[in-house]
């Protein structure tokens, strides 16, 4: 403790030096947690996908039905505990640049794949019986300022025509980074509407199924036995984990993911070089100094020590601010946000907050070695002969 | 008594036998001091003169640990520091020995009484022991109203003067100045000398001093003179001199 003040008077030498390189760790580590979020986003799919859960879709391609026929049959497979059915909706909520994930869905079933997904009971049965009925996320009822029993108009595009809903009920996920961005609707009005617009290649077809089973370990199997049901047949089907499809997913953004990845660090490696440099230059002004501290007693080990913790207080502060922007980031609405148009739910973990204080001080740590293991080898009749 | 045949005391309080100091530059080696001798006693003021690049410093700061030398030894209140490990050398410095530089050395963030106080962060002493020290080093060179003035808020005597309070805070064996009045006017270092002696005639501090001033060498009990690596007496320098005059 009583070397507070020395500690501070150093750090506070030159102002504006310490705002700049506070400042450079700032963005570097701010840069880290964007990153790190936007990584999350790429792969929020996969983190928060169950792990007893399989999907199963059109061998062909997702944008390919399967037939409604088919649930009955999954459901005989051996492991197979539930399935539900999706169709994507793609609608329009007054302008395109508002998107967030329509799926028809059908409600008794979603809600026993989907426990993590929390809806009171009482929107859940005013849902039920509501054919107009609708279900949305948080996140998409708070950036649109819905709430329960308002009436909102979705414009189709593949299935065309107003689509108009009655806000039912308001779902939460029971964990950090659920997604909360998603709208149902139900498979009854879906259902209806292709049948009123005769649109046979929608007509008792669904996009994909969500199978449940009784043990992650039996995934494989229950896969391989679901698509040698379909085999041969006109809508063969390719079954794999709720992981491995949410990967598919972010794998078909991988080159954007990487291009992302990529040049981000590149900044922020570069951002580390220049602020151990400056580092390295603030340790060289003080030469005469060092050296004076020990000509009247202070060990070379003080000198290494002392240097290293101003470095890492740089760090340690520099880091947390960069990341607390980074969190702020995160907690902006998506109106002023425009990155949470393309992934609603933008997270920085506490775990991850963690690691970032961890890397910061690794990085202070770092850059201040060298100058500090200079300063403790300095010999103090040198450096005062450099005077 | 000062003395540089080697035959001094046993009960010096410094003690050089022998020492040697050598520099290699491009391949060349520079015999900086040579077998020199030195005994100085407790309570004495010792100036140290010759031309630039004799040593004097070199000899300073094989004095105060600072620097180790190449042949010969160096005890110090009976201890031999020589020998002493890098470690053990900056303990025994923190304990024993006062620098005073020419060029202050102070550390300008901190205000004159953090500089004061910084030997003293490495002792027992708690926060109102190390405050009644530094105020009472600081009240011996005449700063009690500058306490808190930053070196820059100093003229270059004050500073000097701040130097010599951190450097007799811990109350250290010996005093080391090297060329404490070389940056200042002559009214300043008039000063500085005034206190140099009042420390050794009040407080009993052995004082060496490097200068290349023959006025302030004037004001130290005996000056030394470095030739070629060793050190005469000035008296005998003188006797030499004229001799070589007749």
């Amino acid at each position: 403790m009583k070397f507070i003040g020395l500690i501070r008077a150093n750090l506070f030498r030159k102002k504006v030096r310490l705002l700049l390189t506070l400042g450079s760790f700032a963005v570097a580590m701010c840069l880290f947690g964007l990153l790190v979020v936007i990584r999350g986003a790429f792969n929020q799919g996969i983190d928060v996908a169950g792990a007893n859960r399989l999907v199963s879709y059109n061998r062909i391609g997702l944008i390919n039905p399967l037939p409604l026929s088919y649930r009955d049959r999954i459901l005989q497979v051996p492991g197979v505990t539930g399935v539900t059915h999706q169709n994507w909706f793609g609608g329009v909520y007054q302008d395109p640049k508002n998107f967030f994930p329509q799926f028809v869905i059908d409600p008794e079933s979603q809600r026993k794949m989907y426990p993590e997904f929390n809806i009171p009971d009482d929107q859940w049965q005013n849902f039920l019986k509501d054919r107009q009925g609708a279900i949305v996320g948080a996140f998409t009822a708070k950036k649109f300022g819905w709430k329960v029993g308002d009436r909102i108009p979705i414009q189709g595009t593949f299935l065309p025509g107003t689509w108009e809903f009655n806000i039912d009920g308001i779902y939460h996920g029971t964990r950090a980074n659920d997604d909360e961005s998603q709208f149902w609707f139900q498979w009854d009005n879906f259902e209806n509407y292709i049948e009123t617009k005769k649109i046979t290649r929608y007509l008792g077809m669904v996009g994909w199924y969500t199978i449940k089973i009784d043990n992650p370990d039996n995934a494989l199997r229950v896969a391989k036995a679901v698509d040698s049901l379909f085999a041969n047949s006109d809508y063969e089907t390719h079954t794999d984990s709720e992981a491995n499809f949410a990967a598919g997913f972010a794998k078909q953004m991988g080159n954007i993911q990487f291009l992302i990845l990529s040049i981000g660090s590149i900044v922020f490696f570069t951002l580390l070089l220049v602020t151990g440099n400056t580092m390295a230059i603030a340790v060289r002004e003080r030469t005469s100094e060092l050296a004076v501290l020990k000509a009247v007693g202070y060990s070379d080990r003080f000198v290494l020590l002392l240097v290293l913790f101003e470095s890492m207080v740089i760090a340690a502060f520099g880091g947390v601010l960069g990341l607390l922007a980074a969190k702020g980031f995160t907690l902006l609405p998506a109106n002023v946000n425009p990155i949470r148009s393309f992934f609603p739910l933008l997270y920085l973990s506490a775990g991850m907050f963690a690691v970032g204080v961890t890397a910061a001080l690794t990085v202070g740590l770092v850059s201040g070695v060298l100058p500090a293991f200079g300063a403790m080898r300095l010999r103090v009749v040198d450096a005062l002969r450099r005077v | 008594m000062v003395r540089v045949d080697g035959g001094g005391s046993s009960n010096s309080l410094i003690k050089a036998r022998g020492l040697g100091k050598n520099y290699s530059r491009g391949g060349e080696q520079i015999h900086v001091l040579q077998a020199l001798n030195l005994d100085v006693e407790q309570g004495e003021f010792v100036a140290f003169m010759g031309p630039s690049g004799s040593g004097k410093t070199t000899l300073l700061n094989l004095l105060g640990g600072l620097d180790v030398p190449s042949a010969g030894s160096i005890t110090v209140a009976g201890d031999e520091i020589t020998n002493m490990s890098r470690s053990k050398l900056t303990q025994w410095r923190a304990r024993h020995v006062g620098f005073v530089f020419q060029m202050y050395n102070l550390i300008p963030v901190l205000t004159a009484f953090q500089n004061v106080e910084l030997p003293l962060l490495l002792t027992s002493l708690s926060k109102a022991q190390r405050r009644k020290h530094v105020e009472t080093a600081l009240g011996v060179v005449g700063l009690s109203d500058r306490i808190h003035h930053f070196p820059r808020q100093l003229s270059g005597g004050q500073e000097q003067r701040v130097t010599i309070a951190r450097a007799i805070v811990s109350d250290p064996t010996f005093l080391l100045c090297d060329e404490p009045t070389g940056d200042l006017d002559r009214k300043s270092a008039d000063e500085i000398m005034e206190l140099i002696l009042r420390l050794v005639k009040e407080y009993k501090k052995t004082v060496l001093m490097v200068t290349h001033d023959p006025l302030v060498a004037a004001r130290a009990d005996v000056t030394l003179h470095l030739e070629k690596g060793v050190l005469v007496e000035a008296d005998r320098l003188q006797t030499v001199s004229s001799g070589g005059a007749r």
